[in-house]
């Protein structure tokens, strides 16, 4: 992606994130490659990581499950859905399961409102959710996880 | 993916292409496809930006700027690279349609991208689409990579001489990054923190060059705009708000969905017909106009024509055109406190106005629906809400701020029934949270 700006800098944020789908997590080995690569301070690029909400230096599940809780989707039950996924997988927001299978984030808007309650898990979108929808899906991911 | 909706009253200009397949390059050609930038090419930049001028298109992205006054900003001799950047940051609560127009029609989005960038005399356009979308980015990525292969991107587009290159660009979470000149700093490798005006991107953008920044609704409609006339498309709605408008519906609705409207129809005849009412028999309370900054509507307040003009004379703004319909079986104070706690999450913390203010509001808002409210933490959020307005760089401070003091000058009763250790009457009292009160 370098060649498409004027400055190697600006190719930072979506090289974070694709090296972070790579390997799970922000590692400081990653970190000190990019700044290397983009010629930045390892400094700035944790400045940069802090800022954006996707960008993690800790590792999570293989399967991250991201339940917007924002206004279209409150209304509609997002609460309950992320309430209902706490307990399926038996752990808090922004926690991983012990097998390292799932880790669960109340998130902000993702732009699924006409179709909500919704949660993503890694990048797919799930919608019109309901508890029972959401157990199929979990137990879907499970299944992949698990081959 | 997300699923598609339809209405009689519906006039699709944008969402012509939808569900059409129009992802493949020439599919996209069958249907009236890069027609737009070839008749571009032979007009000279000033009538294309005279074109869009006369066409009443005004900004989608929520700000309602006239698009073609914005491209007369950019001048015409500059030492410096021009650019077109097209803003598909989505991310205000209450809107999803961007995301349609990348998923069905993102050919429209690169000619747009286009056509901006030869009124101007920019030769690169960049198309950033927020982190979360990511099947969208490969399909954007795709559709880039088609438009090359085919002759019209790159060096000497449809045999011009013109040279155009497109590129995409993803982001990584961020709401604040929506804002114009944070989408700059972004795109450039850095934290989201808006820049301050003057000099304006039109001026001084990206990396110092003169930049025009529309967002992704925006530079869809501009290829219909010169293929169809600037008459033609004015006509579609009201006087100074031409065209048609993505409106997503959302919230205790029947019928939820993404429907194109004319510019100026009623509120009430979308909530009631397009999107079928109210569902379970109960009655409307409130209606968010525009994404979740805009100030809500009562249930009095809803015969308005939604066009920018109307909708700020009703007290509110048009917005990002995220409609959100809350029933009486909903809290208010709650919905206040959900909304005041997005926008404590997404503040940047440049501006100490909106940095503190936004936790202030949310800390009050919390222990207030917990039952710790003290009577003069109302007119408190009122003041602490009126002192962020028009302090801060970006309009962040200013969209915690409106809805919040709509929600306790139309809704203070309900504010006032939460009193005194009450319990909210929509749902169990939750402990009372022992939280700091604001001195003042």
């Amino acid at each position: 992606m370098v060649p498409h700006y004027p400055t190697k800098r600006s190719a930072l944020v979506p090289t974070l994130l694709y090296a972070q789908d790579e390997v799970g997590y922000l590692s400081d080995e990653v970190i000190r490659e990019i700044a290397g690569r983009l010629e930045v301070t390892e400094l700035e690029v944790r400045n940069v990581i802090s800022y954006y909400s996707m960008l993690t230096t800790k590792p999570r599940g293989r399967y991250n499950v991201q339940v917007c809780t924002n206004i279209s989707c409150m209304i509609r039950g997002g609460e309950q859905i992320l309430g209902h996924c706490a307990k399926q997988l038996g752990i808090q927001n922004k926690q991983t399961t012990s097998d390292g299978m799932f880790s669960l984030e109340e998130v902000e808007c993702i732009g699924a409102c006409s179709w909500a309650p919704a949660a993503q898990v890694n990048y797919d979108f799930h919608e019109n959710l309901t508890p029972e929808k959401m157990d199929g899906i979990l137990a879907a991911y499970r299944k992949k996880g698990t081959q | 993916m997300a699923d598609l909706v339809s209405h009689p009253d519906e006039v699709k200009i944008v969402s012509r292409r939808f569900g059409m397949g129009a992802t493949n390059i020439d599919r996209y050609l069958e249907l009236d496809g890069y027609k737009a930038v070839q008749k571009a090419l032979t007009l000279e930049p000033d009538a294309i930006i005279n074109e869009v001028k006369n066409s009443g298109l005004r900004g989608r992205g929520g700000a309602g700027f006239s698009t073609g006054m914005k491209w007369s900003f950019v001048p015409k001799q500059a030492a410096k690279p021009k650019y077109v950047l097209c803003n598909g940051d989505e991310s205000e609560p209450g809107t999803c349609k961007d995301r349609l127009i990348f998923e069905h029609d993102p050919h429209s989005v690169i000619e747009g991208v286009v056509i901006a960038g030869l009124s101007v005399g920019a030769n690169n356009g960049y198309i950033y689409i927020r982190g979360e979308y990511r099947y969208l980015s490969n399909i954007m990525q795709k559709a880039i990579k088609d438009a090359y292969a085919k002759g019209f991107l790159g060096k000497n587009i449809f045999g011009s001489g013109r040279d155009f290159d497109v590129y995409w660009h993803g982001g990584a979470g961020a709401y604040e990054v929506g804002e114009e000149s944070a989408l700059m700093e972004s795109l450039e490798g850095k934290r989201g923190i808006p820049r301050i005006r003057p000099p304006f991107p039109a001026v001084v953008g990206l990396w110092g060059g003169p930049t025009i920044i529309n967002n992704a609704e925006t530079l869809a409609n501009v290829p219909h705009i010169i293929l169809g006339g600037a008459d033609w498309y004015a006509k579609l709605g009201t006087p100074k708000n031409g065209g048609t408008r993505l409106f997503c519906l959302s919230g205790n609705i029947a019928r939820p969905g993404v429907y194109e409207l004319p510019m100026g129809y009623n509120l009430k005849k979308m909530i009631y017909e397009v999107g079928g009412g109210i569902p379970q028999g109960r009655k409307l309370k409130a209606v968010v106009p525009g994404g979740s900054s805009c100030p809500c509507l009562t249930a009095d307040e809803i015969d308005v024509a939604m066009d920018f003009d109307s909708v700020q004379k009703a007290g509110s703004m048009l917005g990002s055109g995220g409609v959100v319909i809350v029933d009486d079986a909903q809290c208010i104070v709650k919905f206040a406190l959900r909304t005041m706690k997005f926008y404590q999450h997404e503040s940047c913390g440049w501006c100490i106005p909106c940095r503190e203010g936004t936790d202030w509001l949310k800390k009050t808002l919390t222990r207030f629906h917990a039952g710790g409210g003290l009577k003069k933490d109302i007119d408190n959020m009122q003041y602490l809400s009126e002192n962020m307005l028009g302090r801060t760089f970006c309009p962040l401070g200013d969209a915690a701020a409106m809805p919040t003091i709509a929600f306790v000058k139309k809704f203070r009763k309900e504010f006032e029934d939460h009193l005194e250790g009450r319990p909210c009457p929509f749902e169990e009292k939750g402990a009372i949270q022992e939280l700091p009160v604001f001195a003042h």
